[in-house]
Order: C-alpha cells, then sequence, then structure tokens
C-alpha cells in the first residue's frame, strides 16, 4: 500500500505528497530520537514519530523511508513542509497517538 | 589512465564544508552525495550506508566541532569519505564508540539527537571505519563502503 493509499483509507491529511503515491510502505518503524531511527528504521518504513523538525526530514531523506506520518496533531513548520516538498519526503499528519496509527499499519502489512 | 591529479580516471572527488554554526543545515554534504550517487547509478543499499553514516558524522561535527571538511572518493569498487575537523578531540574513542554514551548538549537532545548512536551508527553503516583524534586538536574520521563494482 502506498502512503497515500494509506492516508485516504485512514483519513490521514497529506501535507507534501512527495513520492507517496509511487513506492509502498515496506515496514514501519517508531521513535522519536532521530539517532535510532537512523540506525535502525529501514529503507522503505513508515517512520511514525511527534518529532517535528527539519532534520526529522533530513534523516526521513537519507534513511530512505517511504513516508513521515506526525502523530498527536504534531505539525511541521513552513519550512520544514517546504524542505519536504522540495526533497520529495511524503508526509501525513494523524490526530491519534503513534501507537494507534501502528496497529493501522500493522493491519496492512499483515501483521495483526 | 590517471588523470593529472594522479588520480584514476574514472575517480570522483566532491568536497564539503559543514558549517558548524547551524544545527537545522547540517545534512547538506550526505543530501548532495546522495543525489550524486543516485545519478552515478550507484546501488540504493550502497547510497543508503553511504548517506547516513556520512549524515551522522555531519552532525558529530556540527554538535562538537564547530564544523568542519569532508571529502568524498569515489571509484570503481568502494566510497571513501573523510571527515576532518579541528574540534576538541575524543579523549576516549572506545568510550564514544558505545552505543548511549554521549556528551551532547541538552538542546541537541530535545531535538532527538545526541543518543550516544552517531559512531555506532557510522560504524555499523560503513564497511571500514578508523578514528584519528587528538584531545585539544580535532578529529579526522575516515570511512569507507564498497560497491560490489
Amino acid at each position: 500500500m502506498t502512503p497515500i493509499a494509506f492516508a485516504e483509507k485512514y483519513g490521514l491529511k497529506v501535507v507534501s505528497q512527495g513520492a507517496g503515491d509511487c513506492r509502498d510502505i515496506g515496514g514501519a518503524y517508531c521513535s522519536d530520537l532521530l539517532s535510532l531511527v537512523m540506525g535502525r528504521a529501514k529503507a522503505d518504513d513508515a517512520l511514525v514519530t511527534v518529532m517535528a523538525n527539519i532534520n526529522t526530514i533530513a534523516v526521513a531523506v537519507l534513511a530512505d523511508v517511504s513516508c513521515v506520518i506526525l502523530c498527536e496533531d504534531i505539525h511541521f513548520d513552513e519550512n520544514c513542509v517546504k524542505k519536504a516538498q522540495d526533497q520529495e519526503v511524503c508526509v501525513l499528519e494523524s490526530s491519534e497517538p503513534s501507537f494507534q496509527v501502528a496497529i493501522k499499519l500493522a493491519r496492512e502489512l499483515g501483521l495483526c | 589512465m590517471v588523470s593529472e591529479e594522479g588520480l584514476p580516471i574514472s575517480t570522483l572527488k566532491w568536497t564539503y564544508e559543514v558549517d558548524g554554526s547551524d544545527f537545522t543545515r547540517a545534512g547538506e554534504a550526505s543530501s548532495n552525495v546522495k543525489k550524486n550517487l543516485r545519478k552515478l547509478g550507484v546501488s540504493p543499499e550502497v547510497i543508503r550506508k553511504v548517506s547516513i553514516a556520512l549524515y551522522e558524522g555531519e552532525i558529530n561535527m556540527v554538535i562538537h566541532a564547530d564544523g568542519g571538511h569532508i571529502d568524498v572518493e569515489v571509484s570503481p569498487d568502494k566510497i571513501t569519505m573523510v571527515l576532518a575537523d579541528t574540534g576538541k578531540g575524543i579523549a576516549d574513542i572506545d568510550k564514544a564508540m558505545q552505543e548511549g554514551w554521549s556528551t551532547a548538549p541538552d538542546e541537541v537532545r530535545s531535538l532527538g539527537f545526541g543518543a550516544g548512536m552517531g559512531l555506532p551508527n557510522m560504524k555499523k553503516y560503513s564497511d571500514e571505519m578508523r578514528i584519528e583524534s587528538t584531545v585539544g586538536v580535532g578529529t579526522t574520521v575516515y570511512m569507507t563502503v564498497y560497491t560490489g563494482g
């Protein structure tokens, strides 16, 4: 399932489309510690986080995740959104906690 | 065949200055390298390894050394990265290599870094890594990722 399809199915807001309609979510990684994300997220994972700063976008690009899902109604500022768009990073926003988003991802990934 | 600099003709070399004053700009060199490697048709897994190792290095240079200088060399079989700074140096390299050990300030931790994962991540994603450091003089990190080419 692509990040955009996931957003449509579960009502998440698409803040930056990026490459979100042309690659699939291959797994998921939940963390707010970007150092851990760099070391442990896998390519194509959906990164589920509440860490909303410009480095989150840089980490998403370099770790090559399929999308960033920002939870708990937390938002990126304009500068971050612009960077995400420039770097073709798909960014989604959810009002739910990370755990709830993770459950939905697990369902779509056939993990539960 | 070699170029005037004595490099094999198929070797590419890029250099970057890392601005130590702006934490939000860390990652510019690694993003640029990633873009260039993609254009060269390097495999996504190799690009990912180089990008992550280099980004962690950039972050370290900004946090601990007020910036520095990066040389990246791409040859047919490997990518070598040399990250040199004139910062305070690492007193105990073995300790610095342990996951979770960090001297980063709280301000950096609040941005999601400084968890003591930088050097371990660099080691994890490079095929070879060597650190030379002298307290009060600076640190140079040498990393190699083999392309399998």
